[in-house]
């Protein structure tokens, strides 16, 4: 026994997978007790906002100001001055200017509005453009030059008798320490209803992870005890069990699955009652693959001689059948977890998934930003992490599932 | 012991008793176009204390007639007798009640055991199957010391290995020590020298031989080597297709064979008449 699970350790696959899934399990684990926070506060008034780091801008203004000479890399001047721009003014310069190509770097934004400040005159009408073009160049000439223009922001306040009045001058070398300020960070972005993803991940996470574990358990038990009884009692326990067997076989389970789910109602549809609801849907593999287990076993001459030492049947079954076909059925369980995951997403997309909104699952996650098609607005930080993280789990249980199957069928070893 | 006649049963002097008999027995395999006729309306009466060989080439139903008679599997027709009453193993106390008289050794002594229990617990299974279970433990130790010991083997040194670290030949000596324990009325021993090695063999049979004369039991010997049948047993009977072809006394069938099937079996084996000394092989 301790040496099949050193085995198991031992094997590539097994462990990559197993560490994987531990990463994932540490996580939905550990994350909560430093993030506190409700993971369905709605924090974000608004949809889907990218990731990154959100500073007051209020306290911003507010703040002690430092002067920092810093080259930012938002400036007025590279605002204006967009590929498209500086073409059109290379254009002019060339054309109109005559100023040789090789002078000119259109790279360097400064070079480029120097150039131009010294060979435009808003007042000269130069040749070869039309009248459109010429109206575009003044209001490009006007836009530089105002953004070159240190006053930077004003900021105003009102007097007594509710005229302005100027308070400050933001100018852009002006800059705040960002730990006077409050800040949020959205490592994931916010969703539809303005949540934090990444804390809506985990706590999806850890749903999806019970519900899945919930139904491999459930499909497990009922899949193994149908599967030893069919397989070893045979006769017309085994007929009785093989037809509902067959009878779940024939309608596919994801069919029937959607029937138990619509008939419980959206009420009664919580995270146990859609893990049960799959674990009940999902055992017929398992008892047809348990049951062959046990007819191969169930002739074997130590379970003969079992019988013919007056063992019960019950007896016979767990200790002379049970223990051959153990790590099977942890193979088993590990893909019925990994399946259940799947089926909840699945569910889920469908609108019939868990009925909550106390938690997430990572098939609600999927679902609501399928709703608020972040798919299209390209708010990929809402439902590229699901996937990613559902795929990892998936990928993490498979793997270990190789892994065991390598130990414990040898001939599958390479 | 070194010749055939020693070993003639010990009732010779009075009428044989059958204690196990056949009438038509017959086994059939699946159902629809793919049933295999396994045993075939075979006929017999084997009596106490006798040992009878059943000899056949492979897949000639051997195996399934033994089964039938263990009670392991149904039979499709015909009828058991066991001394002379009809068999009844129709529920769990009576099959139990039956099994206290036959047991078997199996042809492959490596699928004989449960390899997640240790030895101990196959001849601790032995004790409490005739009731020794609340013996004080040094009485049981001493049972299953003696038992160990009469197959040369150390209970001592068994008493924590599992199944998987025995040699066959280990294994199979320990399948006869769970004979001795429980002294069955007939021994069940199904090509029980088959799958082991040569060395082995012999001393396998010695053991079998001193067993029967220790418990006083009926024991069927199923083989394919017509040689081996001569050399240990009173009674033959051959077997081809699911049916006895011949049967008789070993000498009888032997030396003045009457079916094809048998002549043939006695050509396969070119020394048949050159009985060899278990003991110098044994040792
Ligand atoms: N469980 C079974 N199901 C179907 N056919 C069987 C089964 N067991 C044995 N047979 C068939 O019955 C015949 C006799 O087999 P067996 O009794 O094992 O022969 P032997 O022991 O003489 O080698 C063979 O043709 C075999 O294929
Ligand atoms: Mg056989």
């Amino acid at each position: 026994m301790k040496n099949t699970i050193k085995q198991v350790f031992h094997s590539g696959k097994f462990l990559f997978g197993f560490i994987i899934f531990m990463l994932i399990l540490l996580t939905v684990i550990i994350y909560p007790i430093f993030v506190t926070a409700d993971p369905l506060a709605m924090l974000g008034q608004g949809n889907f906002f990218k990731p990154g780091t959100y500073a007051s801008i209020e306290e911003s203004a507010l703040s002690k100001s430092y002067t920092l000479q810093i080259p930012k890399e938002f400036s007025k001047l590279e605002a204006v001055l967009d590929i498209e721009t500086r073409a059109e003014i290379q254009q002019f310069l060339i054309n109109q200017a005559g100023v040789a190509e090789s002078e000119i770097d259109v790279t360097d934004a400064e070079g480029l509005v120097s150039l131009w400040k010294a060979n435009y005159d808003q007042n000269t009408k130069y040749a070869g453009l039309t009248t459109a073009k010429r109206k575009a160049l003044k209001r490009l000439d006007n836009e530089i030059t105002a953004a070159m223009k240190d006053s930077g922001v004003i900021i105003a306040e009102k007097d007594e008798e509710g005229n302005l009045k100027q308070s400050k001058v933001i100018k852009d070398t002006d800059y705040v320490n960002i730990k006077d300020v409050t800040t949020k960070t959205f490592v994931l972005g916010t969703d539809n209803f303005g949540r934090d993803v990444l804390t809506e991940l985990v706590a999806a996470t850890k749903s999806s992870l019970k519900i899945g574990l919930l139904a491999g358990l459930i499909a497990t038990a009922i899949g193994l005890l149908l599967g030893l009884l069919a397989g070893y009692m045979g006769g017309l326990a085994d007929n009785i069990i093989i037809f509902i067997t067959n009878l779940f076989t024939v309608i596919p389970s994801f069919v029937i699955l959607i029937l138990i789910s619509y008939s419980v109602g959206d009420s009664a549809r919580g995270i146990a009652m859609v893990g049960i609801i799959i674990g009940i849907t999902s055992w017929p593999w398992t008892t047809r693959s348990v049951r062959s287990q046990v007819i191969s076993l169930r002739n074997r001459d130590h379970v003969n001689l079992s019988k013919l030492s007056g063992h019960s049947m019950f007896r016979i079954i767990f200790t002379d059948i049970l223990p051959y076909i153990a790590s099977y059925v942890v193979m088993a369980m590990i893909l019925q977890i990994s399946s259940g995951i799947l089926a909840e997403a699945q569910l889920s997309m469908i609108g019939l998934g868990p009925a909550t909104t106390k938690t997430a699952t990572l098939g609600l996650m999927m679902q609501w930003a399928m709703q608020y098609s972040a798919h299209l607005n390209g708010s990929w930080w809402a439902y590229f992490p699901v996937v990613i993280l559902i795929a990892l789990i998936s990928f993490s249980l498979n793997l270990m599932n190789t892994g065991l199957d390598q130990v414990f069928n040898p001939q599958l070893r390479d | 012991m070194a010749t055939n006649q020693n070993q003639s049963p010990k009732q010779n002097s009075t009428e044989p008793k059958p204690c196990l008999s056949g009438r038509g027995l017959t086994k059939v395999f699946g159902v629809g176009k793919v049933q295999t006729v396994a045993v075939d309306h075979v006929d017999f009466d084997f009596n106490e204390g006798e040992i009878i060989s059943i000899v056949g080439e492979s897949g000639s139903g051997k195996t399934t007639l033994s089964k039938m008679l263990l009670g392991l599997i149904s039979t499709t027709e015909g009828t058991i007798e066991y001394q002379g009453k009809p068999r009844d193993i129709s529920t769990n106390a009576k099959k139990k009640e039956y099994w206290k008289n036959i047991q078997p050794i199996f042809q492959d002594p490596f699928s004989s055991y449960n390899i997640f229990y240790k030895i101990d617990a196959v001849l601790d299974d032995c004790l409490n199957m005739r009731g020794f279970k609340n013996l004080p433990e040094e009485q049981k130790i001493q049972m299953k010391t003696e038992a160990c010991s009469f197959v040369n083997l150390k209970y001592a040194e068994l008493t924590n290995k599992y199944p998987f670290e025995l040699s066959g030949g280990q294994m199979q000596r320990l399948m006869i020590a769970r004979i001795f324990l429980l002294k069955p009325k007939i021994l069940m021993a199904d090509e029980p020298t088959s799958m082991i090695d040569a060395c082995s063999r012999a001393t396998i049979l010695d053991m079998l031989l001193k067993l029967r004369d220790e418990i006083n039991m009926t024991i069927i010997f199923i083989t394919h080597d017509i040689g081996l049948a001569y050399y240990i047993s009173d009674k033959v009977y051959i077997m081809e297709h699911g049916k006895f072809v011949e049967s008789g006394s070993a000498e009888d069938v032997i030396i003045n064979p009457q079916a094809d099937y048998t002549k043939r079996l006695i050509s396969d084996v070119p020394k048949i008449y050159e009985k060899w000394d278990l003991d110098t092989v044994a040792n």
